[in-house]
């Protein structure tokens, strides 16, 4: 219950941030914020893989940096005139956010669900170190593929278009993103509660017991993996959105690195875990990044206490021990 | 292609697989009797790099450097062992990754608070630099071939204390039963210490032998941990004969790819598709490699448990 209300006070703070700083004029606080929101995207989706079904993937960058190549290709592709395939049929680039949106779900969608039924085979440590290796195949890809900018990345000159809504305006863009992040929630809520949730959830807990009932937990973790990974690409197509910018570190163990601390400091199974994690990281980036250059050094002292001692993460600090 | 190139190539990859040995063995030693997973290994190297950097440029001697390197690199090990490791032990994987990706970013922000952003310079010993002649013709870099030496020496070395000494086999006991050591009256936490400082000490050498090769700079320690996780997944956690052959394989693999991929598809193929071509699946092959190893075996070629 105290969960909910941590919540509800979060999603208001996100509502009210914008607005506020529309009225004072800050654009920049509204990038900053859209950035927090999007960032949040992604560890909601790791936090279904991570949270629920209790898989350490430790290569979820694959998956944002998926979604960030397939705006950055179909983009760059719109802007230059140049079809993306001429035969058999052509393929026209687009800058229409819905289609980017739709490509970056299902070619990432496909990538989680070849890299986890690969990567299901094996559990434990053995688990997080072939996600962390199919990450890196991916940057190391990324890197020597030339054709879409190698290691320097893709640039594209203007913010693609969503109908209705000028893109370019920040808070237009933020409301965009947090449209998502919300009905994302939404549908993460509802699945915890669906008989497929509990059985991911049980399953974690205790997977010889949800087989014995005749349940198989590995076609259960895998849908799970790919509802994940799908998750985190559409964060991705956002995040290359907002920088109109994307490159190989979108796909670097750092950031998948990154989006489980997002995950763990917010507090991992729990819906809003993910979005008070993110918020919480680019509070500290701003603000420590402003005092000193080297603020890495505080995160991961802050990061250390926070996994020493605080068990359930930020929201189980506030809101008490999970049920 | 000529054979002196072939041969100087597969030099180039034992060189570069006996290198990640000496992470590796670490890696899997402290997996193998602490069961930890240890991200920060990467930290190690580059402190290991950075004390025979700075004694090499106070004192010009090469050895002392070495000696700095590990010292340092065993006492920052310690450190940390006593400081967080050691919480570590009875959490699940999860909160393992997090501390030490935490202290990756603690060690990577401090070394550059302290050295700046610039990388430093650490020059090969005068007595090991230039080529050296080997039977059949073949130049090779002197100091290259003495890394494979030192290599396969430490290996050896590491087998023996495993393998020979009371140290070795209270290390093998912890493997396999932590507390009946303890309930025979084995020190467990100092041997832990040991353990890890001994591990760490491995990655401090490797990273002061590699940096006269290639630039001593923050974030040096991260593509290496990576390759060692990927040479202990091959050759199965907690094994140190696994990780010598995972690591032999893993830099056979990387080395040869890149040459002979990009050869092998001219072919067939225009030159510029096909150097770009074997350019990227070159860049994937220990990925695909592991991958492979993984489908056939789950726990590695020598691992016994999950």
């Amino acid at each position: 219950m105290r969960g909910m209300l941590v919540g509800a006070m979060l999603l208001a703070g996100l509502v009210a941030f914008p607005i506020w700083a529309q009225a004072a004029d800050e654009p920049f606080l509204i990038t900053l914020a859209t950035r927090a929101v999007i960032l949040a995207l992604a560890a909601v989706g790791l936090n279904l893989a991570l949270g629920q079904g209790g898989l350490v993937s430790l290569g979820h960058a694959a998956f944002f940096g998926i979604g960030g190549y397939a705006m950055g290709i179909l983009a760059s592709h719109a802007q230059s005139y140049a079809p993306l395939m001429e035969w058999p049929f052509v393929i026209e680039g687009t800058r229409s956010m819905p289609v980017i949106w739709l490509v970056a779900v299902l070619a990432s969608a496909l990538a989680a669900l070849g890299i986890g039924a690969l990567s299901l085979r094996t559990t434990g440590v053995y688990f997080i170190m072939i996600t962390l290796a199919f990450g890196q195949m991916l940057y190391y890809f990324a890197i020597s593929w030339t054709a879409y900018g190698g290691e320097d990345g893709l640039s594209i000159y203007v913010r693609n278009g969503f109908p209705g809504l000028n893109t370019l305006v920040p808070i237009e863009f933020y409301g965009l993103c947090l449209v998502i992040l919300l009905v994302v929630l939404a549908f993460h809520a509802a699945l915890i509660r669906s008989p497929f949730g509990l059985a991911l959830n049980a399953a974690r807990q205790s997977p010889e017991r949800v087989r014995t009932v005749g349940i198989d937990t590995r076609r259960l973790q895998l849908a799970a993996f790919v509802l994940s990974g799908a998750i985190t690409g559409l964060a991705g197509a956002l995040f290359a959105d907002l920088n109109r910018f994307v490159s190989p570190s979108m796909l670097s163990w750092q950031m998948s690195g990154e989006i489980m601390i997002f995950v763990i400091l917010g507090g991992a199974g729990r819906l809003f875990g993910p979005v008070a994690g993110a918020i919480m990281f680019v509070a500290l980036e701003h603000l420590l990044g402003g005092v000193s250059d080297y603020w890495h050094v505080f995160l991961g002292i802050l990061l250390l206490l926070v996994v020493l001692f605080v068990r359930g993460g930020v929201i189980g600090l506030l809101a008490g021990a999970r049920r | 292609m000529p054979p002196a190139l072939i041969a100087e190539q597969i030099l180039n990859g034992l060189q570069f697989g006996v290198m990640l040995f000496l992470m590796a063995a670490g890696l899997t030693l402290i997996f193998g009797v602490m069961g930890l997973i240890n991200l920060a290994h990467g930290s190690l190297y580059m402190v290991g790099a950075f004390a025979a950097a700075a004694v090499a440029g106070a004192t010009g001697s090469f050895l002392l450097a070495l000696i700095a390197a590990m010292t340092a690199a065993a006492l920052a090990g310690a450190l940390m062992e006593m400081v967080v490791i050691r919480r570590l032990y009875a959490r699940d994987h999860l909160d393992q990754v997090l501390a030490t990706f935490a202290l990756i970013l603690v060690f990577s922000e401090g070394t550059r608070w302290l050295f700046g952003s610039f990388p430093l310079h650490l020059d090969i010993p005068a007595a090991l630099k230039g080529p050296v002649t080997l039977p059949g013709g073949i130049e090779y870099p002197r100091y290259r071939l003495a890394l494979i030496g030192i290599g396969l020496t430490v290996a050896g070395g590491l087998g023996l204390l495993i393998t020979r000494t009371r140290l070795g086999i209270r290390i093998r006991a912890g493997e396999n039963d932590r507390e009946m050591i303890a309930a025979l009256g084995v020190d467990i936490s100092r041997l832990y210490t040991i353990v890890f400082a001994l591990g760490a000490g491995l990655a401090g050498l490797a990273g002061a032998l590699v940096g006269a090769i290639q630039s001593v700079q923050v974030g040096m320690g991260e593509p290496v941990l990576i390759l060692a996780f990927v040479v202990i997944v091959i050759g199965g956690i907690g094994s140190i004969r696994g990780a010598l052959v995972g690591a032999i394989l893993v830099g056979l693999t990387d080395t040869l790819g890149g040459i002979f991929l990009p050869e092998f598809f001219r072919l067939f193929l225009d030159p510029a598709t096909a150097a770009n071509l074997g350019a990227s699946l070159a860049s994937m092959a220990i990925y695909i490699l592991m991958a492979a190893v993984l489908i056939r075996r789950p726990t590695g070629l020598f691992g016994a448990r999950a």
